[in-house]
């Protein structure tokens, strides 16, 4: 067992074979494909507007078709036959192709974009000039590498998620988070800084969702500068950003778990759910990934906090006559928030944390606290020990490319398609924590249904062992959850509901289910 | 330190081996001929369809089980000495015990039928039934057409296998209607639709005769007892199982159909006791059968066994009945009982509905006088265990039920609500006047 053959799964019987319309949908993508891979080589095909659209028509067209062609002659219902013997989404010689193909991409994407024909001072060539009649007619500016990123970014998002939609036809909640992850795709993270861009040249690209700390530069030097000088438009976004983390985002976190940002906003996460979803098997669900996950992620956060605070202190006065906030109100602000919140957690939630989170958290704090402390007694350019623009540029580097990008999207096909979003993003971090601590979210397991048969956990893109607390008829309250539902949708026995419900009895473990004696029950779960 | 050796790595075993370990320190070993390590036997179907790989069907990881000091052996017991307090293995070695619990599970019925012992002649119950389809039925090209005997669970699951990988499935079922001495006529006949729209070769009220070899001993076709033979390579028996004990002949253990066992699941040997599916209580217990082969009653069995080696005693005392399972895409749930025509007492009476157009329905059972709620079988739409656990306690009757249906409904958010239609059928079927109440946490959460 566990040999199979993993083909080049263009042949093979079913469910691993494809079907000769699967097969023309993908020489129909293909095509759309290979007009852009043409462009690197500078080929000067003519017409660029023309061919920009045959080549996403084409992309769009093939995805859609493939779709049709796999589940359109199928009852609705789970369509997950073969996925472990499909060489692309099964660790095969495909994957690792294509996650080669990817990472490749990332990395000249973020070090080398002149490969994709990005001219400083000059008209564009290759690639990036195929996208400059798109980006000319929206911002009226020629592309860049992150123009013809985001357009590649968005096709994928909307072709992705109709595939996504069609294979979850018979399930209402996946369809309507699906939709709602293509639309903020497509009109934040797209058309919106586009439009803004044409309408006001000052105001930095700002994509509306995509809040601190994900959006970990938002406010360095240019951009609070950009934002003050655009008047009041700027001023509102400025406050709403601060907002979005202090206010909103707890609000909703707290009404229904941090799945409406992670799989119901986030453009991270409707990649990973559109495009990555056939990935979403490879996560790493061993109890060590999960520690190593913990280590990690928590780990970003502290960074992300002390590189923000650096940079937003490096460029402050000693008094209010360039901005209003000064040095030391700042830096004092961020200690008292700070305090604040470990102050609240280990004395209200104390119970709640693991041992090794209550030491993380205490070894944290600690080295905060000092280097805030050493601000008094320091000369104003290095705080923290480092110079601030060294720890942005560490961490634009680090977290912002290679993490995010290069292994977060380059490694779909091998390590599964949220490793970013489990264990680099501080953003999701920060969501999972508020999550766990004060949330109505909670995925409740029915009673003693539980057949643990593994659905749920091979399926769960965070590498959550969804059945260890099912099948002890104990409901799912993790940090890393991001909601997806699709725990529940491959549940066979209709075990696992994703819901926002009183938080009272939220945990609940237990030791004998539901179903047996009630005596027993009483006697073994009454602690 | 007592060692209380198991036989058997199933759910039954397991359950009552991790619950031991956390009762005390008594040392534990486990013996299994099966696998290494304990896996889901209800996923078995996924690995062959692809969904999973064999080790996502095992509930822990490789180390759990040296941590928590439960010893694994890989050895298939022939013998059990009791007076010596010993077992023998295949290949001679030996080992002693303390205490006993036989937990082997079962295996698939054969009933003598003329060549049910051929190559390429199977059940589904074990790992090794799941490599040999695997080498039996690998795609559509070794295996053109595949024969099912015998209309249960596993035989509808054999056959959704089969056809993920697009091999031509007949289907023959003893009754009139697909699992009609469980599930009521409506419901039966909804199964039925659907096997069919699976293009799943249904043959209702078709027995058996025999099976025909070809020339190297392989199964060639079936004869039906409607004269028809039908050719195939690949005929799967999966007219139910029976209890795993033929090692058990000559240990002086009781035996029945099953080990018996009475209600603190000991057997008449001190010291030696039975759970799961290969046990078999003296009189069933409440409406219960005296072998119940569901995974749930051993994993409660193993509960409920641990604590009386742990020193508190305790009978087997199930709660109420319930179970689950799902037909191709058609999820099935039931709480309480909710017999079919078959099986049915006098006083037990229906209230059926079904979606116009979709694979959904329901069966609420009640007693015709005191309109006591008995039981619900679910398809399509998931319900809360621990609502209609609570209203089986409380002897609710069915209008309550009824009228505080929206409670129980445990489908995922914005999936379409069927409760209004539901109580208009109820009350245009029993002339009631019954409106439903809103959904409210603040009951589902006090219950739950």
């Amino acid at each position: 067992m566990g040999n199979f053959d993993r083909s080049m799964s263009l042949a093979g019987e079913p469910p691993k074979a494809l079907n000769t319309g699967q097969k023309l949908a993908i020489v129909t993508g293909m095509i759309g494909l290979g007009i852009l891979i043409l462009q690197l080589f500078n080929l000067n095909l003519g017409n660029t507007a023309l061919w920009l659209t045959v080549s996403i028509v084409a992309i769009f067209a093939g995805i859609i078709w493939f779709s049709q062609a796999a589940y359109a002659h199928k009852h609705k219902g789970i369509k997950n036959d073969g996925v472990w013997f499909k060489s692309i989404s099964s660790r095969g010689v495909l994957a690792w192709m294509g996650g080669i193909a990817l990472t490749g991409f990332y990395i000249v994407l973020y070090f080398y974009p002149q490969y994709l024909g990005l001219v400083k001072d000059g008209d564009n060539t290759g690639l990036i000039a195929l996208f400059d009649p798109l980006s000319k007619g929206l911002s009226g500016n020629p592309a860049s590498q992150w123009f013809v990123y985001g357009t590649m970014y968005t096709v994928a998002i909307l072709a992705f998620g109709a595939k996504f939609i069609w294979k979850y036809r018979h399930n209402k909640y996946e369809q309507l988070r699906t939709v709602s992850v293509m639309f903020f795709q497509t009109a934040f993270a797209f058309f919106i800084p586009e439009i803004m861009a044409r309408l006001n040249g000052d105001l930095p690209y700002y994509d509306l969702k995509n809040m601190w700390p994900l959006n970990y530069y938002n406010f360095e030097r240019y951009r609070i500068n950009g934002f003050i000088d655009s008047g009041s438009v700027g001023m509102t976004m400025l406050f709403f950003g601060i907002i979005s983390i202090f206010v909103i985002s707890p609000f909703l976190t707290y009404k229904y778990g941090k799945r409406w940002y992670c799989s119901w906003v986030c453009g991270c996460g409707g990649l990973a759910e559109t495009a990555g979803d056939s990935f979403r098997q490879l996560s790493d669900k061993s109890k060590f990934a999960w520690k190593v996950e913990r280590w990690v992620v928590h780990s970003v956060v502290v960074f992300v906090t002390l590189m923000t605070t650096a940079v937003i202190y490096s460029y402050l006065g000693n008094d209010s006559s360039k901005y209003w906030l000064t040095k030391t109100m700042f830096i004092s602000g961020v200690a008292v928030i700070l305090t604040a919140v470990f102050a609240w957690v280990m004395i209200y939630k104390r119970e709640e944390l693991a041992k090794d989170a209550k030491y993380g958290a205490i070894g944290y704090f600690t080295i905060i606290a000092v280097l805030i402390g050493m601000h008094f007694f320091s000369d104003s350019a290095n705080i923290f020990i480092f110079k601030a623009e060294t720890l942005r540029t560490t961490y634009s580097f680090l977290i912002g490319s290679i993490f995010s990008g290069v292994i977060g999207t380059g490694f779909y096909p091998i390590l599964g398609n949220r490793v970013w979003c489990r264990f680099g993003c501080p953003m999701a971090a920060m969501l999972g924590f508020q999550q766990r601590m004060f949330s109505k979210f909670r995925i409740t397991t029915n009673g003693g249904q539980c057949i643990s048969c593994g659905n749920c956990s091979t399926y769960c893109e965070m590498g959550i062992d969804v059945r260890a607390y099912a099948q002890k008829g104990e409901n799912i309250v993790r940090s890393s959850c991001v909601g997806c539902g699709i725990c529940s949708a491959v549940c066979p026995r209709g075990v696992l509901k994703l819901e926002n419900g009183p938080e009272k009895g939220r945990i609940n473990s237990q030791d004998v289910l539901l179903g047996n004696d009630v005596d027993l029950m009483d006697l073994v779960n009454k602690k | 330190m007592d060692h209380i050796v198991i036989i058997g790595n199933g759910i039954a075993g397991v359950t009552l081996a991790r619950h031991i370990r956390k009762l005390s320190d008594k040392r534990i070993t486990i013996i299994s001929a099966e696998s290494d390590y304990f896996f889901s036997r209800t996923a078995l179907m996924y690995v062959y369809m692809g969904h999973m790989k064999f080790e996502h069907t095992q509930p822990y990881e490789n180390w759990f089980w040296k941590k928590n000091r439960i010893d694994l052996v890989n050895g298939f017991v022939k013998k059990v000495e009791t007076d010596t307090k010993k077992l023998v293995l295949k290949g001679g070695s030996s080992i002693s015990y303390d205490k006993l619990i036989i937990a082997t599970g079962s295996k698939p019925n054969k009933f003598g039928w003329p060549g049910q012992d051929l190559k390429g002649v199977q059940g589904l119950y074990s790992k090794q039934d799941l490599e040999m389809l695997e080498k039996n039925a690998p795609n559509k090209k070794v295996c053109n057409r595949a024969v099912i005997v015998g209309g249960g669970l596993i035989g509808i699951e054999m056959a959704e296998m089969l056809r993920s990988r697009e091999i031509p499935v007949t289907f023959l079922v003893r009754e009139k209607s697909f699992w009609n001495g469980v599930l009521p006529a409506g419901e039966s006949a909804m199964i039925n639709e659907h096997i069919l729209e699976h293009h799943i070769d249904l043959q209702l009220d078709t027995n058996l005769e025999k099976i025909i070899s070809d020339e190297n001993g392989r199964a060639k076709a079936v004869v039906t007892d409607k004269g028809e033979t039908i050719e195939c390579n690949v005929v799967g028996l999966t007219a139910g199982v029976a209890p795993n004990i033929d090692f058990l002949k000559d240990s002086g253990i009781e035996l029945g159909r099953g080990v018996k066992v009475n209600r603190f699941l000991e057997t008449n040997v001190k010291d030696v006791f039975a759970i799961g599916d290969c046990a078999e209580q003296h009189e069933g217990i409440g409406s219960r059968r005296p072998i119940e082969a569901v995974w749930y009653t051993g994993r409660m069995m193993g509960e409920a066994l641990a604590q009386s080696i742990c020193g508190n005693p305790r009978e087997y005392s199930p709660g109420h009945w319930f179970n689950s399972a799902k037909f191709l895409d058609v999820e099935y749930q039931t709480y309480g009982w909710v017999f079919s025509e078959r099986s049915k007492q006098d006083n037990e009476h229906h209230f059926h509905w079904r979606h116009a157009s979709e694979k959904i329905c329901i069966t609420v059972a009640f007693d015709k006088d005191s309109h006591q709620f008995l039981g619900l079988n679910t398809f399509g739409i998931r319900m809360r265990h621990e609502i209609f656990d609570q209203w089986l306690t409380e002897n609710k009757d069915i209008d309550h039920v009824m009228t505080y249906l929206k409670d129980a409904n445990f489908d995922p958010e914005f999936f379409k609500l069927y409760e209004d239609e539901i109580i208009a059928k109820y009350n245009a079927d029993f002339n009631k006047n019954i409106s439903a109440k809103k959904k409210s946490w603040k009951r589902i959460f006090s219950i739950a």
